[in-house]
């Protein structure tokens, strides 16, 4: 016991005094950033995708459209993400001769990823949504895009709000592989912090509380978030 | 008005309407009966594009509506609709429910003019730029006032900011028939607009269906209520499997059916 306390000293004393701390906030925040930034694009990309996919598949243009993200929702939900991150970093950047920062790539990559997931989270979201709710913007003379994009989302985006937010997690929990590809994360500033003194108990007990922490306020906020929703369904 | 010409529908294998010719004239109120599955619903939703006829026209506002190359939203702007379930927007209050398919139409318009104006003014265009005066805000507040106008007619207006889901069934149907006068149409479509309703709930609706008919209103209702047909019709058409077996006055039409089938549906439904 008192052996792990004279290494909790160590580890407050690299972490305070040695400047370890700017490390770990270098990490939290470029793992924030992966993972916000990740689910923005994947919002986007996914509600494109889902809206592809549950058009009226009358035009061919449609139809192709629709084979095309099918395909593009398979390949990123069979693959693992670390070998998207590799095959991103280390054979699509050369062979187009692009080059990209480290977090870029990751953003990116967990883009196009959570974009696949969330796709198929907004399909069943729309799907769930009352087919009456089309009929009655259309009925009005809005278009379908507008419908859809006024109406229908919506209403999905509220049903699958929980399953939304737990993407985010896994998407948070999955950016301890960013240091694939040298994106400084929080893993890589334990890591770091640990190399310094082979000691890597603590650093990692605390890289696991600090994960525990940051789901935890985010599942708090989702439960916020549906709260407050609700209550605009009830029309006070 | 409207007029139909040789309409079919298919789904599949199955052919629903078999082929129906007729004309809606303004102000008329049409009221369309027969027995479940005779094709009501489709007839009424081919009428405004719901669903995309097989076969025929539909002239509508000088133009064949049954052809896709149609935008038929503009048409349909002009040619309510009326549901079952009301379908209004769950996300949306009373009042924006109202005002939400006014307030599109009229942006959109406002972005044509000054695109349209733009292109004038860097000459990719000819002709002399429209001065534009409205403004999104005066659009909107524009709707606003005639929708709360439209809400008072149906003595609703302290539910303008209530959401549809703590509205009454009957309090649903009416905001949703008033909803598409908002777009002042030409014609409005009903099909069966009380037969989810609880029977004390029905009078309210019929009555403001009643009202809108002594405006002068265009009316096709698809109805299983026989009072309203006779009342309200201007003519009565009794559908069965796919064509428009009968057509008539509603004294004719509940006097004298002509038709074998006619006499034995009217001898379930009239008890
Ligand atoms: N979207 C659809 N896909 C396939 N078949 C359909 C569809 N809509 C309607 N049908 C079929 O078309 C036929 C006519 O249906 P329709 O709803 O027009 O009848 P209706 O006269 O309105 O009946 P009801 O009085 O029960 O409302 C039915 O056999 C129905 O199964
Ligand atoms: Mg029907």
């Amino acid at each position: 016991m008192n052996g792990f306390m004279f290494k909790v000293e160590k580890f407050f004393d690299i972490l305070l005094n040695k400047g370890g701390y700017k490390e770990v906030l270098e990490g939290l925040q470029n793992t924030m950033i992966i993972a916000v930034a990740g689910l923005l694009i994947g919002i986007v990309i996914g509600t494109l995708i889902a809206t592809v996919r549950v058009m009226p598949k009358y035009k061919a243009a449609v139809r192709v459209l629709d084979k095309f993200c099918s395909f593009y929702v398979g390949l990123f939900r069979g693959t693992p993400m670390v070998v998207q991150l590799l095959v991103f970093y280390y054979v699509m950047l050369p062979l187009l001769e692009l080059k990209m920062s480290s977090v870029l790539v990751a953003i990116t990559v967990f883009g196009l990823n959570s974009g696949a997931y969330i796709s198929e989270i907004m399909r069943g979201g729309i799907l769930s949504v009352d087919p009456g709710q089309m009929e009655g913007g259309r009925s009005v003379g809005l278009s379908y895009g507008t419908t859809m994009l006024k109406i229908v989302i919506p209403q999905a985006v509220k049903n699958i709000l929980p399953t939304m937010g737990n993407e985010f997690i896994a998407l948070v929990k999955e950016t301890s592989v960013v240091s694939f590809v040298g994106a400084k994360d929080l893993y890589l500033a334990f890591q770091s912090i640990g190399s310094g003194t082979y000691e890597f108990m603590v650093p990692y007990l605390a890289m696991a509380i600090i994960y525990i922490i940051i789901v935890c306020i985010i599942t708090l906020l989702i439960k916020i978030m549906e709260r407050r929703l609700r209550k605009s369904d009830r029309g006070r | 008005m409207i007029e139909v010409v040789n309409l079919r529908k298919s789904f599949g294998d199955n052919e629903v309407l078999k082929g129906i010719t007729t004309t809606i004239k303004k102000g008329e109120k049409v009221v369309v009966i027969g027995p479940s599955g005779s094709g009501k619903s489709t007839f009424l939703r081919c009428l405004n594009c719901m669903e995309d006829p097989t076969s025929g026209s539909i002239i509508f506002g000088g133009e064949d509506i049954a052809n896709p190359k149609v935008d038929i939203n503009i048409h349909r702007q002009k040619m309510g609709m009326v549901f079952q379930h009301f379908n209004l927007f769950n996300n949306k209050t009373v009042i924006e429910n109202i005002m939400m398919a006014p307030v599109y139409v009229a942006k959109k318009k406002l972005k044509m003019q000054k695109r349209s104006n733009l292109l004038i003014r860097l000459h990719l265009k000819k002709g002399t730029p429209v001065p534009v005066t409205a403004t999104v805000a005066q659009i909107k507040s524009q709707a606003r006032e005639k929708a709360t106008e439209l809400l008072k007619r149906i003595g609703l207006e302290e539910k303008a900011d209530a959401y549809p889901s703590s509205l009454s069934g009957g309090q649903k149907q009416r905001v949703a028939i008033i909803r598409s006068l908002a777009m002042d149409p030409d014609v409005i479509l009903f099909d069966e607009p009380t037969s989810a309703l609880d029977p004390e709930m029905v009078g309210e609706v019929l009555e403001l269906m009643k009202d809108l008919a002594e405006q002068g209103m265009t009316m096709v209702v698809v109805t299983h209520e026989m009072g309203f047909a006779k009342e309200v019709a201007t003519r009565v058409v009794f559908m069965d499997e796919g064509r428009m077996i009968e057509e008539s006055s509603p004294d004719e039409f509940f006097t004298n059916p002509k038709t074998e089938r006619c006499k034995d549906f009217l001898s379930k439904v009239l008890v």
